[in-house]
């Protein structure tokens, strides 16, 4: 499992694995709202955690469909399922990998980005920590997205429309954490309604995940 | 160890191919099936591999202690020869990856990069990784594909000594290796018949 989720990483590291496309995908949206939305920095500091949370989401879906897509071009995840490792910790190391190449620099580049949204200073702390326990989720839901159009051509676009209504409770209780604590309320329970819905797809979907891939090797 | 497989039928695509496919393959032995194409070869090894279900019948041997290449070599083209047979070694719990690398004369080329092998090459790579699981059971599928004279000997020395070994292989393809313990099985017998219509409505002519 070690190994896999070693080469995983070399693999998005090296050239022309897509490290750094979601990070960049970021940038770009949260640099363009600012021209697109005028320089009211009262309305700006207002939707920041919005749509930092937005442009997480959508850098997030940008890389999903390589997730599988490559190893089934080129036949090792056929081989994958013969090896001795069972399906689900293959898609578990898959997910988690795709956590650490996307959703960790998305969560770390985040209060960077947000000087330029004008995010007021409390909400630095609660949005870094909503990125933090909620990017987890997009990783695992789009795994299992990604399972489910492997193998099709140009599957991209069946992948987002299947996992987007799969993101909105994470993303609604993610932007609201972190609005709810700029406004000085109680975000308690947006916290706690993110952290399941994390625990919980990371508990289950795996499970879900291996028996799509399965149905869909054969 | 003997894999036995009987009265195996296998579908490709909801229809079936192969009807009441039945062979023995002993330790020590190889069994080289041959076909015209889309006879369902490669279907009846994805079968046996465990890769997809059977409609009808058995395999004797579990699939853990099957070793599957197919058509595609699985290879990494950022990561160097050495990573990913190091990655394989890693997955299957198995040590050196030095016996597999010379075994395919591939010591020369440990060090380049996947991507930049010749199609040979790469099917050099891909047929290393057999050796490198430790599987007794070798299913392969058309493995001497863009592999030249010296390169085919070379793999059918890997497979004697694999047969050696008391490991067991179940090829498909259509080239002569030259192998004493392989025998050939003609699975053109075995194609499944065309459904009878069963609402045919003889007044109907």
């Amino acid at each position: 499992m070690i190994a896999l989720l070693m080469r995983d990483l070399k693999l998005a590291i090296r050239a022309g694995g897509g490290f750094g496309l979601g990070l960049a995908f970021f940038l770009i949206v949260v640099v363009l709202v600012p021209f697109g939305v005028g320089p009211n920095s009262g309305l700006l500091s207002k939707i920041a955690p919005g749509v930092l949370w937005l442009g997480a989401l959508l850098a997030c879906l940008l890389s999903l469909d390589r997730i599988f897509a490559l190893d089934w071009e080129d036949g090792s995840l056929d081989l994958l399922a013969t090896a001795p490792l069972p399906l689900e910790a293959i898609v578990s190391v898959k997910a988690l990998a795709h956590w650490l190449t996307t959703g960790l620099p998305l969560v770390l580049a985040a209060p960077v980005f947000a000087i330029l949204l004008n995010l007021p200073t409390a909400g630095y702390g609660p949005l870094v920590l909503s990125l933090l326990i909620g990017t987890p989720a997009l990783s695992v839901i789009g795994t299992f997205g990604a399972a489910l159009t492997v193998g099709l051509k140009r599957g991209g676009l069946l992948l987002s429309l299947l996992v987007l209504p799969l993101y909105v409770p994470t993303l609604i209780f993610g932007a609201e954490m972190a609005r709810r604590s700029i406004e000085g309320l109680n975000a308690q329970t947006s916290l706690l309604m993110l952290a399941g819905i994390t625990c919980a797809v990371i508990a289950l979907l795996p499970f879900a995940s291996a028996a799509v891939l399965r149905v869909n090797l054969r | 160890m003997e894999l036995n497989v009987s009265d195996l039928t296998v579908t490709r695509g909801g229809i079936k191919v192969l009807e009441d496919v039945s062979f023995a393959v002993k330790a020590g032995e190889a069994l080289v099936l041959r076909g015209p194409n889309g006879i369902g070869k490669t279907t009846l090894l994805r079968t046996v591999a465990g890769l997809q279900p059977a409609l009808r019948g058995e395999v004797s041997l579990d699939r853990e202690q099957m070793a599957y290449a197919g058509h595609a070599d699985g290879i990494k083209a950022p990561l160097s020869v050495t990573e990913n047979l190091e990655f394989w070694a890693a997955v299957f719990g198995t040590g050196s990856i030095a016996p597999a690398l010379q075994a395919f004369d591939l010591e020369a080329l440990a060090a380049r990069p996947a991507g930049a092998l010749s199609a040979g090459q790469k099917r050099r790579l891909g047929l290393a990784r057999m050796v490198v699981t430790g599987r007794p059971v070798w299913v392969m599928d058309e493995p001497t594909v863009s592999l030249d004279t010296s390169a085919v000997q070379l793999f059918a020395e890997a497979v004697r000594a694999h047969l050696a070994g008391g490991g067991l292989a179940l090829l498909a393809t259509h080239i002569d290796l030259g192998l004493a313990e392989a025998r050939v099985l003609d699975v053109g017998p075995f194609k499944a018949k065309p459904p009878a219509l069963e609402d045919f409505d003889g007044a109907f002519l």
